[in-house]
């Protein structure tokens, strides 16, 4: 193609991109003559180098919207009706580009159609009131703004020229071939390999001459790395450039009242990944326009403005970027979903009355799913929402959705910057290595027989219990069918916490090596299917690896099926409103069918046993358990302690001493939010909650613990030197739970729902030997009660100890301020009567 | 079929696998390695025997003794392998050796046999007689044709 078409393409395409844009802008605003101008001025550049290049079919498209553009301008009223023409002139004159693009010649045939409907309606123009308006808001334009007369018609290039947009800044950019720079970018990524190889080889070599110069080749790769990143960077608005047409267009289609906006255009990010997010933005939006926003009279009964709004927004925000597409319309019809989901057979009717509005909504992200009633232009065909989130899966990102019935729908899409450089993890399994995206992992963690983190068995499956969590773990090995059965060593082994969205799981590998920058390159078309690879690389050393799909592994695991895997869900980042705390519960039966449950924090282990295992001396049941005699007791009389067969039981420990706790069947982990909504007078049981939607009794181990050991083991005298504690949490779930454990362990405990209320036990002359204090609580924290107690001589030397959820900022807040040791997760039970004791050590040191 | 008056003379790399002599068109063939520090991939269809890294490019390998339904062993230091390129992406195909470049007259290329061995004919562009033996004439885009659904689940 010679160069002149090709820039001619190129030029033109462009500006018929900002014709669409401009023109959906003069319909709302006719009486802006600054946009017709700008308007008339890419037309007729169009037609003007049509002209010159000989483009015969284009220039008389060109020429005759340009008739009807000069009518306009010469202050004719501008009709829905005139706009939609010239648009779908601009549709054709789109057609012929891209046959000329192709063919590299103009296709035969004529516009007569559009050209006859062009020049009739300039033609009735002339007689009053001929055309009646269609959008309402369309005014004929004031006389006042008068706009200059039209220049002459020129068709010698010099009109190129002078066509010039004034907030151009062609000095000072170049059009650069995309291919060229993708080629750099891979030139790039070949240089930062080698660069890698030869930083491996210094590292295993002695001193050389070559470091110095070696460092900085190294420094001027990064820069380079940079720029040409920064070179492959687009505005996403490049992205957006369709849609005011889009929009306008399906709102002249279905009679709707449409207001769409754009924020944040110039956002940038790499050109692959916008292509990439191209076609799902544009997807949903359509959507919101043809499923989420009603018909302006359903609107206005529904008190809401008559204009449907569909915005628009993306930010960047650590390394990442966001894109928020919300409209004020009708929302989900959760009731639809739900029937779908059944009808489809995604969740039985059971699972889909236990699911929270949310998590139903989200099953419109998977295969197939559509709710619209029919089949439509717009929507309807069933590749819809699945489609876009695995195109935005391909590119490392999340989406989520929010939605309220008859408020409005909230997308929010988080992908990353740019997909070509990543951080990596290298682990090993099987003898082979593997790269992990540095993104997706959480933490790593040593497993060791003895240290907090140890691995546990749920039947045949493997969990790691960390902190207040049980994370299901897989090992690479059997992920990969490297080995089917890889034995799990659990005194010493490695897992790579991963997170996807919510769900957090654990990969065991072999070893763990380095992090590395690495250069993803897509996996070639014969193993491509394997969803396990995301694509491989070359380490610095040469050595060619697989990089894991985080994704990949999650769907394997089944813990991403759409429904429970809440993609990215509260990734929601900004002002986390009100979110509610969930703790972890062990739910079982005993003794009825009503469902029980236990704070799993409590818990040291889960044990089936044969029930002829079970003693009985004097009157109590015991097991031989790891060495020790055990204590056990029924949950209540009613639990059916088995002669044979296999029983199951809880084990609870405390400090040396376990006991175990017969129930007849063991349910099921929940991370639910927890709420006493009945306190009880039974022993034995804290109250009632309503869990996983079944009302469910929380068991209270205190209770229990005297009963297995009797007074034998004297709680009592530990009773003689009885220290104070003050509890204060304003959530009644954590001061139930926490107090009867507190006592247990010898203290008397005194508890608070408030500061204030805390403040006030100490003017009336209580005094106490330990503050124990949440930290997050309403009217004043825990950190502002800490300082007042400090600032009070009164209770100055008093310990406080704060209270936090576990992986909260708070967290780290509180260890500044209490000190590491006086900081304490809210369900590890060992360590908060560790930093009891040590608080008492303490204040008897100083005594 | 034969016309010795338009005869086209094509220029072949010859390799042996498992005994058999087999022709690759020299156009389609980018290079011929040794294949060092071969990465095995989980998952992978039975045929690919692995990727490796060639001055920068990661190249896919098929084991053709695998591909091709014959005896499999293990890697020897004298395994070879042939370089082409198909769509933009790099294969390797691992064979047993690589011979001499032979010019060979299409005239003396014959149909496959009927009773060719189904996995063979399947890749089989034409046989050669050769003096003394027969050389079959791989189609590269075949050879790259084959089930890449999971190996094991």
């Amino acid at each position: 193609m010679d160069d002149l078409l090709r820039e001619f393409l190129t030029e033109t395409n462009e500006s018929l991109n900002v014709l669409d844009v401009e023109l959906v802008r003069f319909e709302r605003d006719p009486n802006n003559a600054e946009i017709l101008a700008n308007i008339f001025r890419l037309v007729h550049t169009i037609k003007g180098t049509c002209g010159f290049l000989g483009l015969q079919r284009l220039e008389t498209l060109a020429h005759s919207a340009e008739s009807l553009m000069g009518q306009f301008r010469a202050g004719r009223p501008v009709t829905g009706e005139a706009v939609t023409l010239i648009l779908t002139t601009i549709d054709r004159i789109k057609t012929l580009l891209d046959a000329l693009e192709t063919d590299h010649c103009e296709p035969d045939g004529a516009d007569h159609d559009i050209t006859a409907a062009l020049e009739l309606l300039a033609e009735t123009a002339e007689l009053p009131a001929a055309s009646k308006p269609v959008a309402p808001e369309i005014a004929p334009t004031a006389t006042a703004v008068e706009p200059p007369p039209a220049p002459p018609h020129r068709t010698e290039p010099a009109a190129h020229g002078e066509s010039e947009r004034p907030d151009r800044i062609a000095s000072q950019s170049i059009r650069v071939n995309v291919d060229a720079l993708d080629h750099l970018m891979t030139m790039v990524s070949e240089l930062v390999l080698t660069r890698n190889q030869l930083l491996e080889i210094a590292r295993r070599g002695p001193e050389s001459e070559f470091k110095v110069p070696l460092q900085r080749l190294s420094n001027v790769t990064a820069e380079l790395q940079d720029g040409v990143m920064k070179t492959r960077m687009q505005p996403i608005g490049n992205a957006w450039q369709k849609l005011p047409r889009i929009v306008r267009d399906l709102a002249t289609d279905l009679g709707r009242r449409i207001n769409l906006e754009l924020i944040g255009a110039e956002t940038e990010l790499d050109r692959q990944v916008l292509d990439l997010i191209k076609d799902p933005l544009t997807h949903m939006v359509r959507n919101c326009a043809g499923h989420g926003i009603e018909p302006a009279q359903e609107r206005l009964a529904a008190g809401k403005p008559e204009y449907g709004a569909i915005r628009l927004a993306a930010h960047h925000q650590a390394g990442h970027i966001i894109i928020e597409i919300a409209d004020d319309g009708r929302g989900l019809d959760t009731e639809r979903i739900r029937a779908q989901v059944i009808a489809r057979g995604l969740a039985t009717e059971a699972d889909v009355e236990k699911m929270s509005e949310a998590q139903l909504h989200r099953f419109i992200f998977s295969a197939g799913f559509t709710t619209a009633p029919e089949v439509t232009s717009i929507s309807g065909r069933g590749v819809g929402m699945d489609v876009a989130r695995a195109n935005i899966d391909t590119i490392g990102g999340t989406i989520d959705v929010r939605s309220r019935r008859g408020e409005g729908t909230v997308f929010t899409i988080k992908i990353p910057l740019t997909m070509a450089i990543v951080s990596a993890l290298i682990v090993e399994a099987g003898g082979d290595r593997f790269a992990i995206p540095q993104l997706a992992v959480i933490e790593l963690v040593r497993v060791r027989a003895d240290s907090e983190h140890r691995i546990d068995w749920l039947k045949d499956t493997p969990v790691l219990r960390s902190r207040n969590k049980l994370l299901p773990l897989v090992h690479l090995k059997k992920l990969l069918a490297i080995d089917p059965s890889p034995q799990i060593d659990a005194a010493n082994g490695f897992i790579v916490v991963i997170q996807i969205g919510t769900e957090t799981f654990g990969i065991v590998v072999d070893s763990v090596f380095q992090t590395e920058e690495i250069v993803v390159k897509p996996m070639a078309p014969t193993l491509g299917h394997i969803t396990m690879f995301s694509g491989n690389t070359i380490l610095g050393d040469g050595s060619v690896i697989m990089i894991i799909d985080p994704h990949g592994i999650a769907q394997a695991l089944g813990t991403t099926s759409v429904a429970h895997a809440p993609l990215g869900a509260e990734t929601v980042d900004e002002a986390p409103v009100a979110e509610e705390q969930t703790t972890p519960m062990l739910l079982f039966r005993a003794g009825s069918e009503q469902q029980k449950a236990v704070p799993l924090s409590l818990v040291t282990r889960l044990e089936v046993i044969d029930a002829r295992a079970m003693e009985t001396s004097n009157g109590q049941r015991l097991l031989q358990y790891r060495g020790q005699l055990m204590p056990l007791v029924p949950v209540n009389e009613n639990v059916r302690v088995r002669n044979e067969g296999s029983q199951s039981f809880v084990v609870f420990s405390d400090e040396e001493r376990s006991m175990g706790l017969l129930v007849d069947e063991i349910v099921d982990i929940v991370d639910d939010p927890v709420e006493i909504e009945v306190t009880s007078d039974r022993p034995g049981v804290l109250g009632s909650a309503v869990i996983k939607g079944q009302a469910t009794e929380v068991i209270d181990i205190s209770h229990f613990l005297p009963l297995a050991f009797g007074n034998r083991y004297g709680r009592i005298e530990r009773r003689v030197t009885q220290r104070k504690v003050l509890l204060i949490d304003d959530q009644a779930f954590f001061r139930n739970l926490l107090s009867p454990i507190i006592s247990a362990a010898g203290y008397a405990v005194t508890v608070a729902a408030s500061a204030a209320e805390a403040l006030d036990l100490i003017k009336n002359g209580e005094r106490f030997d330990v503050v124990l204090t949440d930290l997050d609580m309403p009217d004043m924290t825990g950190f502002e009660l800490a300082q007042s107690l400090r600032d009070d001589p009164l209770t100055a030397g008093v310990p406080v100890i704060g209270l936090t959820p576990v992986d909260s900022p708070d967290m780290a807040r509180c260890a500044r301020q209490f000190g590491a040791r006086d900081c304490v997760a809210k369900f590890d039970r060992n360590s908060l009567i560790s930093a009891l004791e040590m608080s008492r050590a303490a204040v008897e040191q100083a005594a | 079929m034969l016309r010795p008056d338009n005869e086209t003379v094509v220029e072949y790399v010859t390799a042996v696998i498992d005994r058999q002599l087999f022709g690759l068109p020299i156009a389609h063939v980018q290079d011929v390695f040794i294949p060092a520090r071969l990465t095995r991939v989980p998952l992978a269809p039975f045929e690919v025997a692995g990727v490796l890294n060639l001055r920068g490019r990661i190249i896919t390998v098929i084991d053709m003794r695998r591909r091709l339904g014959l005896a499999v062993r293990p890697s020897t230091a004298s395994d070879m392998a042939i370089g082409i390129e198909r769509g933009g992406e790099a294969y390797g195909l691992l064979v047993d050796s690589v011979g001499e470049v032979m010019r060979i007259s299409d005239a003396i290329r014959t149909a496959n046999p009927v009773n060719l061995d189904p996995r063979l004919a399947a890749v089989s562009a034409g046989v050669y007689q050769l003096e003394g033996e027969l050389l079959i004439v791989l189609d590269v885009d075949r050879v790259l044709e084959f089930d890449t659904s999971t190996r094991a689940a």
